[in-house]
């Protein structure tokens, strides 16, 4: 146990030394999103009778939760593979059911961190209601880790820092972003509605702003299956992979 | 006495190229050993392998008894590796990293044996420099450091006197020496033959992955009689 905590605690302690970039940016940049948007849509837009400032909120914060747990395995294994120092955690008999954990719970843990700046700011421009505070941290917990996961399988899989760029550019955001973070889906036509239940963040995001407003696109129950499913999922992919020690042992 | 490495049949391929090619070997414990070959003699994959970076594709290698692969947490905590690769962690101190390297190893309060590692190295005033601010001798220093957290009784030192200059080279050997005489095995390898000839009491010569020559350090220069190590060196990769 030791060698997983302290794993956990150089991950966290990785982050924190630059917490203005990975911490402070992603809340500042989410708050550009509110305002922006807040300001433009409050007073033409409302979603299941919610203000759109309000509605705005928790996509947000799920969308910097998701984000920043990414960027957090992803960057920490791609740092650690290009500068050779992956050496000082495959050289110490840690299992990988230790790395997987501490790289996971660290991602979360950031991914968190930033959702919950991101909620601290925007209480000064809105009244938030909590409806169900549960099924908030479920969705928060069971997202962050999924996306810490999958940032892992990122950082295990890529080796330049331009492959993981597009990763980023091309998978996670545009999951992201279309996922319901600015809007519900039953404002889209038939053919868009239909392909976002094949995105397992819109179940993230509903979920999670079910929590807050007590309704949502589809049934909560639905939503968190579905995202634990997929943490089960990547979490088996990544444990195999790191098992093999693929592309980290030769 | 069980040895402290045991390397039985290894082989291990790039694509075309076989790095070890059905290389056996044994260290004794409390020898200082010597790996010595060209570039490309596969003294970096077998390290590799033997500390479980690298997969063999077939054989097998035991440290102390202990299989580097079915049984690889334990063979892993009786060994320590100073890897090549000048590499370190950005992010944090020399104290910081050692104490983390401690805790990877299941060592908690490790600062008693850090604080003799770093007096010994010279590196007790750079404690909470971060690793940016080193130079490349003293960043070698705290790769030492690292092997030695966990007072591995066999200690693998790949190439670590490239880039360090003569004054602490001269303190490094003194510490490996010392090391050594507690009874830790040290395996070595290095382009400086000198140093081989005067610190290793076996020394073994590989090509191309396989085991051209292992005797004493004395046997080999008695083979040839008046001849440097370097001289036996290239004598013998030239059959």
């Amino acid at each position: 146990m030791i060698g997983f905590w302290t794993l956990f605690y150089k991950e966290v302690l990785r982050f924190w030394k630059v917490a203005f970039q990975t911490v402070a940016a992603p809340v500042l940049t989410a708050m550009l999103y509110l305002m922006i948007f807040g300001h433009v849509l409050e007073d033409h837009v409302r979603v299941h009778g919610i203000g759109y400032t309000s509605f705005l909120i928790p996509g947000l914060v799920m969308m910097q939760v998701l984000q920043n747990a990414f960027a957090n395995s992803s960057s920490s294994l791609i740092q650690a593979k290009i500068t050779g120092s992956i050496v000082f955690v495959l050289l110490p008999p840690l299992p990988y059911s230790a790395f997987f954990a501490a790289y996971v719970l660290a991602a979360m843990l950031r991914g968190l961190m930033v959702g919950a700046g991101v909620l601290l700011a925007t209480v000064w421009f809105v009244e938030l209601q909590v409806v169900a505070p549960v099924w908030i941290l479920l969705f928060a917990l069971f997202s962050g880790a999924l996306f810490g996961a999958l940032g892992m399988i990122a950082g295990i899989w890529v080796e330049k820092f331009d492959q993981l760029a597009a990763f980023q550019n091309f998978l996670i955001m545009p999951l992201t972003m279309l996922s319901g973070v600015f809007y519900s889906i039953y404002t889209l036509p038939t053919f868009w509605q239909q392909l976002s239940h094949y995105n397992p963040v819109f179940y993230m995001i509903d979920g999670f702003r079910y929590g807050f407003f007590g309704v949502s696109d589809v049934s909560p129950v639905r939503s968190l299956a579905v995202v634990v499913a997929c943490f089960a999922l990547t979490s088996l992919l990544t444990l195999a992979l790191l098992k093999r020690g693929w592309k980290l042992r030769t | 006495m069980i040895p402290a490495v045991s390397v039985v049949d290894v082989v291990k391929s790039f694509a075309s190229l076989k790095a070890l090619d059905g290389l056996s070997l044994a260290i004794e414990q409390g020898e200082f050993f010597g790996l010595l070959g060209p570039n490309g003699a596969g003294k970096t994959t077998l390290i590799s392998a033997l500390a479980g970076l690298a997969r063999l594709d077939s054989g097998s290698i035991q440290v102390l008894g202990h299989d580097v692969v079915r049984d690889f947490r334990q063979a892993r905590r009786l060994l320590g590796v100073v890897p090549q690769e000048l590499v370190f962690d950005p992010f944090f101190s020399v104290r910081e990293t050692l104490r983390i390297q401690s805790g990877y190893f299941g060592i908690r309060r490790n600062d008693d044996w850090i604080d003799e590692i770093l007096h010994h190295l010279d590196l007790t005033g750079k404690a909470d420099a971060n690793m940016r601010r080193l130079s490349g001798g003293m960043k070698r220093r705290v790769l030492v450091a690292q092997a030695l957290v966990h007072k591995p009784p066999v200690i693998v030192l790949d190439e670590p006197t490239a880039g360090v200059d003569v004054e602490l080279r001269q303190g490094l050997w003194q510490f490996v020496r010392r090391l050594n005489s507690e009874g830790h095995t040290i395996i070595l390898t290095t382009h400086y033959l000198e140093e081989a000839e005067a610190l290793c009491n076996r020394i073994a010569l590989m090509k191309q992955g396989r085991l051209l020559a292992l005797d004493t350090t004395a046997n080999l220069m008695a083979a040839s009689p008046g001849a440097s190590l370097e001289e036996v060196f290239l004598r013998t990769m030239q059959r």
